[in-house]
């Protein structure tokens, strides 16, 4: 079988998202968010179908567990992320099991002066699988349909968090760690455009090396139908920086359909992101001690 | 444009479409209400009269002619065809028309809330989806064609209620909720006083366009399922799903294969449009599950007044024309009147009773108790009735 080529699946994914942005709903004269329905009291799950029980007990032991003693993440700037109103973070690559964006929203969580839950924006072919996509569900990952990000951006004001570089990225070999992918999500930044919310790159370190894509068992991880096997995650340390967030409040209701003008922001974003990834692994000395 | 006041319902023996009538008959600014169906009508009418015809394009553009009709309610997507061909008469300035969400699928890759401009992420695989698609692609041209006409669609989802015969309300109604192993699927419902409400709110108003019609709140099948107090089983292996779906048809429960994919991956629908043209809810997705229940656990007490109503064309001739007819026939929604035979009620003993009454809401708690006190006044389920009573006028 031959290997795939991950410029062609670029495209293909270009294509689909072309499709999905023709389907973007108008923006609507009314502001509907004052429709928005609350949470019933009683409820055990969100309208996402996102359960604070599985999240919290997942948080109080694996994430704890991973970000304190296996991980040992450091954090910095975790104050360019706002205190209130939507945001979407963008970080660069997502294993095949996402711990870098737990760790992440784990950052966010306990360093930021006001603590919010991040949602994980992901599409992944897990959803399909018995188990595994209800799972994901409930921990709280949402599929980067434009509809989602603009529901959760626009509407609810919450925090996503997304990797722009899309699945592609994630089996990228060892030897090209840390060398961003072309962003595949030019609709994620186009989302936050329209949705008029800062953009906070967000730049990780540890990551790439915690989770090696193994490149070699390719028939065996498309059997399984996912972009990498999910290998057990190395103890790698962690270093996330958050960088200013690049603002989008005062670019007008139109400037998300400036096809051009999202691709200038985008390539903007993936070159700051680039940048201080770079100087993070300039910086350390060890992989696992950093 | 002024209100609709002359209105024709196609599909008048469909659950909405009596109800609809129903609601539509106690506005006074409504002069004229005509039903067409091949059935008898199911529930009890007094001004509506009633046409068994066949939809058929020139019979119906008779009756709009005939009857000066200025709104058509149309709740039957396979006859979309002649209804709009009937729609082009130059009195019909309104049509509404029941859609259903089926026209958005459920596939893995949906969003997780369909605003009404989105299409379905995968072409239609049952010929039910492809007649619902096919049936709005034609009301689309007709609104259209037709700007001076307001078109509404209405996208309902899954409505569940004691009228309702639906596949996810007949899944739910099972003593064990089947569901594919390693799938908890996002449901939402619309009850069917909203169903119907919402129908009577675009037939009074003049809505343009797509709605969506479902209840606020998403729930999980299990959450749905543990306030039904039902075990939710996965009898249904996440691989040959339909093979075994053939088997439970044997078994003598037919699952659709809308349902089926529906259960695997769920849907959820936006509602805020509908919202905001000023329609208020009754129930959230939650309370209409709950409230399904209690449906649940009292129909073997109600069933006997089931049998209410029964079409007979005589009757409702006379009671409509004749000159002897001194008052409007009354038409109460309880058919379970004081004298009514309950032989399922007065059997319960009054265990089981205490456990029923916590469930129903304070009308009929106040039913109930003026019909146990007439009946067998037992002390005991008079004490509950009245604590709970009591707890009812605290809150």
């Amino acid at each position: 079988v031959a290997e795939h080529d991950p410029d062609d699946t670029g495209a293909t994914v270009e294509l689909v998202l072309a499709d999905l942005r023709a389907q973007l709903p108008a923006a609507d004269p009314a502001d509907l968010r004052a429709q928005l329905p609350g949470l019933e009291a009683d409820r055990r799950l969100t309208d996402w179908g996102r359960s604070e029980r599985i999240e919290r007990a997942l948080d109080r032991t694996v994430y704890d567990f991973l970000y304190h003693y296996w991980f040992r993440v450091e954090v910095e700037g975790v104050e360019n992320v706002p205190s209130e109103g939507g945001a979407l973070l963008i970080a660069n690559r997502a294993g095949t099991i996402p711990s870098d964006g737990a760790m992440i929203a784990k950052a966010v969580g306990t360093k930021h002066r006001h603590p919010r839950p991040v949602h994980l924006i992901s599409g992944s072919n897990l959803k399909r699988a018995p188990g595994v996509g209800m799972l994901l569900t409930k921990a709280g990952l949402v599929s980067p349909h434009p509809a989602n990000l603009h529901r959760l951006l626009f509407d609810e004001q919450a925090l996503a968090l997304a990797f722009p570089e899309g699945p592609v990225a994630a089996r990228k070999p060892l030897r090209e760690r840390y060398r961003l992918r072309r962003f595949a999500g030019a609709s994620l930044i186009e989302s936050a455009i329209r949705a008029q919310v800062p953009i906070v790159p967000v730049a990780v370190l540890g990551a790439e090396e915690s989770q090696p894509a193994l490149g070699r068992l390719g028939r065996l991880r498309r059997l399984a139908r996912l972009p990498a096997l999910p290998g057990p995650p190395l103890p790698a340390k962690f270093r996330i920086r958050f960088l200013e967030p690049a603002r989008t409040a005062d670019l007008g209701e139109r400037a998300w359909e400036d096809r051009k003008f999202v691709q200038t922001l985008t390539e903007d974003l993936r070159a700051l992101i680039q940048e201080n990834v770079l100087e993070l692994v300039a910086n350390r000395r060890s992989v696992w001690f950093g | 444009m002024p209100a609709a006041s002359r209105i024709l319902i196609v599909g008048l023996s469909s659950p909405w479409g009596g109800a609809l009538a129903q609601v539509l008959e106690r506005d006074a600014e409504i002069d004229a209400i005509v039903g067409v169906d091949t059935l008898d009508p199911r529930h009890e009418l007094q001004r509506t009269e009633f046409v068994r015809v066949d939809v058929e394009q020139a019979r119906l553009r008779r009756i709009i002619n005939a009857a000066g009709i200025d709104a058509v309610v149309a709740t039957r997507p396979d006859q979309a065809r002649e209804i709009v061909a009937a729609c082009t008469e130059p009195t019909v300035r309104k049509l509404v028309f029941a859609s259903s969400a089926l026209y958005y699928g459920c596939d893995a890759d949906d969003p997780a809330f369909f605003t009404e401009e989105l299409a379905r992420t995968r072409p239609p695989g049952s010929a039910r989806e492809r007649e619902l698609l096919d049936a709005e692609r034609r009301i689309d041209e007709f609104a259209t064609r037709n700007p001076d006409r307001a078109v509404t669609v209405l996208r309902f989802a899954d409505a569940v209620g004691t009228a309702v015969r639906e596949p996810l309300q007949s899944l739910l109604s099972l003593p064990v909720i089947p569901t594919i192993l390693g799938f908890d699927p996002r449901c939402q419902v619309i009850h069917e006083d909203d169903a119907v409400g919402v129908l009577a709110h675009a037939t009074r108003n003049e809505l343009r366009g797509i709605y969506n019609a479902a209840a606020d709140g998403v729930l999980a099948l299990s959450e749905a399922a543990s306030l039904l107090g039902k075990p939710a089983l996965p009898v249904l292996p996440p691989w040959g799903t339909i093979a075994a779906a053939v088997q439970l048809r044997r078994l003598g429960f037919r699952i659709p294969v809308e349902l089926l994919r529906q259960l695997r991956f769920g849907r959820g629908m936006d509602n805020r449009r509908l919202k905001a043209t000023g329609y208020q809810y009754r129930y959230t997705t939650r309370e209409a599950i709950v409230k399904l229940r209690v449906h649940q656990r009292l129909r073997p007490l109600l069933r006997s007044g089931d049998a209410g109503y029964r079409y007979e064309r005589e009757v409702e001739e006379f009671l409509r024309w004749s000159p002897s007819v001194q008052s409007a026939p009354n038409r109460s929604g309880d058919h379970g009147g004081d004298g009514a035979e309950r032989p399922a009620y007065d059997d319960l003993n009054p265990d089981e009773l205490i456990e029923l009454i916590s469930s129903l809401d304070i009308d009929a708690l106040r039913r109930l108790r003026s019909y146990e006190l007439s009946h067998r006044a037992r002390t005991t389920v008079l004490e509950a009735l009245d604590r709970n009573l009591a707890r009812m006028n605290a809150e």
